[in-house]
């Protein structure tokens, strides 16, 4: 099979309002795909869509080759969710969370004991397996939690933001067992607000905003489109900003982005040096600039650079 | 932390490729495995079972001692007639605790989880039920052991408490199905609480469970008469003392009847909606 998810024209509302405008993605089976956007964009609608946890209005959606609503059990045998939230029951034990998944899906009581035993011996959680999870840490939650959808392993796993909140160490660790669990070969569909997750664990990316997917790609495509890297300029004075911007402009060709702050511009940059070249060239005309900084283009750049508007005003709008 | 750490990949790597899909669980199988998490939390938050018992005892002492020597002549007699119905307060009242276990398991997210699940769909809710019958079952026994301390004396006998407490259990059963549909209506588990307090209160204070029927007003006896709370501690009075109870028996049964045609199809309907 080709696809592992194929969701064509996917529209939903709650109420007036419209959480998805029409969706459309193709997901390559045992690969991970990231679904990338702001709060509010339409992330976790679409993953309940194809977890069969909510119905479409209008659209099909076809998992592992079966319709979401018309097989829906047949999709439920083939993936497991791990939704935003850790779900799992915090007055248990880790142990008895995973044994009771195990019998859920089938398993003997032997089988799904032995199975909880060796999956928090693989997670790393052996030592806590015998206390309630609500004595447990954040990470130590999510890592239970992900643990619980691969009881029996799935074809296709949903991530819903799995690191949301969590301290850079944890992070890193979900991380790598999203590695690992693909390297077995389960397709995962990942969604997350960091460029930095979605570029470091997938190979394909979609940009959601607004229920729609704005872009489309590798990750190296995507930031081909904003530059490699992002240059921010801080002028002393907002009045010059027009000048900083024909000068940058005619350096790299390209119009720079403005940002919230009148006084700053943001310039992808296709490399490094192209920042000596701007400097050189503020120096030159005399400007006087605040600070700048160089960094990574991060998933607001993304937004601005495919939107014209900043992730922010976008989950902002999305709350309204 | 020792308990932190990712193990090598060559651990995690034999138990993610296990690649095995069992035969998924029957009906049956899953609801018993959600009545056995219902009575593992039991286990780890004992303080549930204890919380909602030791009102009604505090409530057997004060009366009995204080209220019952001018209610029934010596507060011994008087534990005769109070102690079953003090039994149907008890159980009454943690039926409200189906409501609040399900609201705090669908904000959690847990019921998602449930729901992604290739299982009988309404498992969660008949392995809740399951597990809060046992729940229900243990603080009816607590209750009657303090009875039976305080000198409470059912001349029925054993046969005559297992029928009282396997009526108050068919009602409280019944009474779940309202709280599953509040649960499921309100956002927190705390308004679960306040909802159903609002019913329960005027439930169990407007019944015989205290005083007996014909020393209240007319037009009161009217409306406690009524009270589907008084046929059922009428009903097991009746049983525990040896009595006849066919009648209150009868109404009891009909009512939880009742309930259960009327408030079950709704609660399934909204545990399939969407939210």
């Amino acid at each position: 099979m080709a696809h592992a998810i194929e969701v064509h024209g996917l529209v939903k509302s709650f109420g007036t309002t419209r959480a998805l405008g029409g969706i459309d993605l193709n997901i390559r089976a045992g690969s991970v795909y990231g679904l990338l956007g702001p709060n509010g964009a339409g992330k976790t609608t679409t993953t309940r869509i194809l977890a069969t946890l909510l119905k479409p209005d209008a659209g099909s959606a076809r998992v592992l080759g079966h319709d979401v609503v018309r097989e829906a059990r047949a999709v439920r045998q083939k993936v497991s969710l791990t939704g935003q939230y850790a779900s799992v029951d915090e007055d248990l034990t880790g142990h008895e969370n995973l044994v009771l998944v195990g019998r859920l899906l089938g398993l003997s009581w032997r089988e799904a004991r032995q199975r909880a035993t060796d999956l928090l011996d693989a997670f790393g959680l052996s030592d806590a397996a015998g206390r309630q999870v609500q004595t447990w840490s954040g990470g130590m939650r999510r890592r239970v939690d992900i643990a619980a959808s691969l009881v029996v392993i799935p074809e296709l796993l949903f991530l819903d933001e799995p690191t949301t909140g969590l301290d850079p160490r944890s992070r890193n660790q979900v991380w790598e067992l999203v590695r690992r669990i693909a390297a077995e070969g389960t397709t995962v569909l990942l969604t997350t607000q960091y460029l930095e997750e979605a570029d470091r664990l997938a190979e394909r990316l979609g940009v959601i905003d607004h229920g729609r997917v704005i872009a489309e790609g590798t990750s190296r495509e995507l930031k081909a489109s904003v530059g490699t890297s992002a240059l921010h300029v801080r002028l002393a004075d907002a009045d010059e900003r027009p000048r900083l911007q024909a000068l940058m402009a005619r350096v790299l060709g390209r119009e720079p982005s403005t940002a919230a702050d009148p006084a700053e511009l943001t310039a992808g940059l296709d490399s490094p040096a192209q920042a000596a070249a701007i400097l050189a060239a503020i120096a030159e005309a005399q400007l006087e600039i605040e600070h700048f900084t160089l960094g990574n283009p991060s998933l607001d750049e993304v937004f601005l650079a495919l939107t014209g508007r900043p992730a922010e005003d976008a989950a902002a709008e999305a709350a309204r | 932390m020792s308990d932190d750490a990712l193990p090598g990949d060559n651990r995690t790597h034999e138990v993610l490729a296990a690649r095995r899909r069992p035969r998924p669980a029957s009906a049956l199988s899953s609801v018993v495995t959600l009545a056995w998490r219902a009575l593992l939390k039991i286990k780890h938050v004992p303080f549930q079972l204890f919380d909602v018992t030791v009102t009604p005892i505090m409530f057997t002492l004060l009366f009995t001692y204080i209220f019952g020597g001018a209610l029934a002549g010596t507060p011994a007699e008087y534990i005769q007639y109070l102690l079953p119905g003090i039994l149907v307060q008890t159980i009454v009242f943690i039926t409200v605790y189906t409501g609040v276990g399900l609201c705090t398991d669908i904000r959690k997210g847990l019921y998602d989880r449930f729901r992604s699940l290739p299982m009988w769909q309404p498992s969660p809710l008949f392995g809740a039920l399951a597990g809060d019958v046992l729940r229900y079952s243990m603080a009816g026994a607590l209750i009657l052991v303090v009875g039976l301390i305080l000198g409470f004396r059912p001349a029925g006998g054993a046969l005559g408490l297992l029928m009282a407490l396997g009526l108050v259990l068919v009602f409280a059963f019944a009474l779940s199905w309202l709280w599953i549909i509040v649960g499921m209506l309100v956002r927190t588990p705390e308004s679960v609480m306040t909802t159903s307090f609002v019913f329960l209160m005027p439930l169990t204070f407007a019944s015989d469970i205290f005083v007996q029927l014909d020393t209240m007003p007319g037009w009161l006896q009217a409306v406690v008469g009524r009270n589907p709370v008084t046929w059922l501690s009428s009903a097991s009075r009746a049983l525990m003392h040896g009595q006849p109870a066919a009648g209150d028996v009868a109404w009891v049964l009909g009512a939880s009847a009742v309930i259960v045609l009327v408030a079950a199809p709704v609660a399934m309907r909204l545990y399939h909606r969407e939210r």
